[in-house]
């Protein structure tokens, strides 16, 4: 490993493996457990998210990623278990409140406020907005500044997104793969410092994979802190610095895409529960030894 | 068949004080349903605790201002009791709790047992005389034509008017600021509202005291120009005023108040022609009671055509609702 800060090696403080520590976390939980009645859905030991890197959560259907993420973000509550946001304790922190924190997520089925217009999406999102208070809505002369402020700064972004054009339609008419845009862009109103996107590829059509892509690692560059949730392993390779693998709730295996792709653990959790989906294509992608692989794309394994 | 009183008996529903107050309580409606996707199906609770919040206090001799501050929280309360349990669970449960407690208060306060207090199912009566000694137009009648009423009725007009369109403004201040968005955007999603950083919780809970703030005003306009019945209401109420709501356009200023002038106006005209045709013997085959509930029977036809034939109402915006979202 290199010693200046290249922008994507992450340095682990001693050994490499399931739960290791690193130099510069963003987020720190440890002993997050959840389940379901009798089922065990997390029972997380230790993770650590690497900050100013793209971080990977991959795994089979049912290994507890998105509940996992659920938890870590306030959605749901776990059993046990604590988690900082830098040094913030996280645990009890109702979810509204981690956008004030520099956290903010997305889902895996996207939700955008269809019946909100694109740039009133962006408007919404963003944070310490007076004219939200009730008794001050009703006095436009307090919030209009700071709104005309705020719809700069959305027609930016989304400029930037090549949303710009549909700034004044209904979210409901966007495609798919715009509504994702759309969600991304609408986290970058809130000027986050780690973003938490779930499954962001999920539904995208390929003419739209490659600006998503650009888009993720453009957060990275702008000094933010990316973890996702993914299926796409093409995707996964491509982007990310750090790939954390989950199965059966628990963190079976992380490290440098490269490694951790190939490695036998990985390859057992998805085979062992992946055995009714696309079982071909996902063996194909982390057993075919060493490259060539750049353009065999994975059919997207089917989601519950 | 007299087709001249008919239309001009449908002309008086247009402005008359129960049109202002069944707009009124459509505005607030509008709030919850239309604006912040809360589905209150008890709105006729909130015009009891409005209307029995301000009869007991203003029958007990206590001051006008009073009564009113009473009405309004008594509907303070209610929000607070129905909202604080459901708010964090699903929309569906705010709606059976809404219903259920719209019920309840209407067993109570008709029960023998507070016959003295509530006056039980007789109701109330007398208790308009604080407002009425602030009535500031004179003695004489007014208006055009047959269309006359006197000082008293005229006071309660404008006073009602006056209000529903108060309520209108505020909403429309209120609607097209920063709040009203936000408020807009948990009626799309309430997770995502909370993933980006909006305290959910606290944002309907304004918007169901806000919305249930006018439904109780609106219990006051109801019964000044008559006496307290508690049997008005029961759910039926509570359905006229969605009604209403849904034929004007559930999220719009304007929805509510013209709902209500053409859901009154419809009833008024309908029941003139009904009843004016068995008088005249071409419809034997019921009687005037019969005729009265054909008219409900009607109106609710009418609404069921709008509903499928345009579904935004008369204000709505129709490209709001060809999205399935």
């Amino acid at each position: 490993m290199s010693n200046g800060d290249d922008g994507k090696t992450v340095r682990v403080i001693g050994d490499e493996g399931p739960g290791c520590r690193k130099e510069n976390p963003i987020m720190v939980a440890t002993n997050i457990k959840k389940s379901f009645g009798g089922l065990v859905a997390v029972d997380v030991e230790h993770i650590e998210i690497p900050k100013n890197r793209i971080t990977a959560l991959i795994g089979p259907n049912g290994a507890g990623k998105s509940t996992l993420f659920n938890l870590l973000t306030g959605f749901d509550q776990p059993d046990s278990g604590e988690w900082f946001f830098g040094n913030t304790p996280l645990a009890g922190v109702a979810a509204h409140r981690f956008p004030e924190l520099g956290l903010v997520r997305t889902f895996q089925l996207t939700k955008v406020l269809g019946l909100l217009t694109v740039i009133d999406n962006m408007k919404l999102a963003a944070r310490g907005q007076q004219g939200e208070r009730l008794v001050y809505s009703l006095f436009p002369w307090l919030w209009r500044k700071q709104e005309k402020t705020l719809e700069i700064k959305a027609e930016e972004i989304l400029a930037r997104f090549k949303l710009f054009e549909k700034k004044d339609d209904f979210a409901a008419s966007l495609s798919g793969g715009q509504r994702k845009l759309l969600e991304m862009a609408r986290a970058l109103m809130i000027e986050p410092e780690l973003v938490m996107l779930d499954e962001p590829m999920a539904g995208v059509n390929p003419a739209l994979t490659e600006s998503l892509l650009h888009h993720i690692s453009n957060l990275k560059n702008q000094g933010m802190t990316v973890f996702f949730v993914e299926h796409d392993m093409a995707m996964v390779r491509t982007i990310s610095d750090w790939v954390i693998v989950m199965a059966e709730g628990k963190i079976v295996a992380e490290g440098e895409p490269e490694v951790v792709l190939k490695k036998p653990a990985v390859i057992d959790a998805y085979l062992g529960s992946h055995q009714d989906v696309d079982l071909g294509v996902a063996t194909g992608r982390v057993t075919v030894p060493g490259g060539g692989d750049s353009d065999t794309r994975p059919t997207r394994a089917k989601r519950d | 068949m007299d087709f001249g009183l008919i239309l001009i008996n449908g002309l008086g529903e247009l402005t008359s004080p129960t049109t202002a107050a069944f707009a009124l309580a459509a505005i607030g409606l509008s709030v919850h349903f239309g604006y912040t996707g809360l589905l209150n199906f008890g709105q006729a609770g909130y015009m009891l605790v409005g209307a029995y919040g301000f009869a007991l206090p203003s029958l007990a001799g206590w001051p006008l201002w009073s009564a009113f501050l009473i009405a309004v929280g008594m509907s303070l309360l209610l929000s607070l009791l129905l909202g604080l349990p459901t708010l964090r669970l699903r929309a569906d449960y705010l709606a059976i709790v809404t219903i259920s407690a719209a019920e309840i208060l209407r067993f109570v306060v008709s029960s023998t047992a507070l016959t003295d207090f509530t006056g039980g199912q007789q109701g109330l009566n007398g208790f308009n005389r604080t407002f009425a000694a602030l009535n500031p137009i004179p003695e004489g009648n007014y208006g055009i034509g047959s269309l006359t009423y006197n000082s008293y009725d005229t006071w309660v007009r404008v006073f009602a008017w006056g209000m529903v369109a108060l309520g209108a403004l505020l909403v429309f201040l209120l609607m097209r600021s920063p709040w009203g968005r936000t408020v807009k955007g948990i009626r799309e999603d309430e997770d995502a509202a909370r993933s980006l950083g909006k305290n959910t919780f606290l944002i309907k809970m304004q918007a169901l005291i806000l919305g249930g703030l006018f439904g109780s005003l609106a219990g006051v306009l109801f019964i000044l120009p008559r006496s307290l019945q508690p049997g008005n209401y029961a759910t039926t109420l509570t359905f006229f005023v969605w009604a209403i709501l849904l034929l004007g356009g559930a999220a719009t200023i304007w929805g509510p108040i013209v709902g209500s002038m053409v859901f009154w106006v419809a009833l008024s005209l309908t029941q003139g022609i009904l009843f004016g045709a068995i008088e005249a013997g071409y419809a034997d085959f019921m009687s005037i009671s019969q005729a009265a509930q054909i008219r409900f029977i009607l109106v609710g036809l009418v609404v069921m055509a709008l509903v499928i034939f345009r579904p935004q109402g008369f204000f709505g915006n129709k490209k709001e609702l060809s999205f399935g979202v």
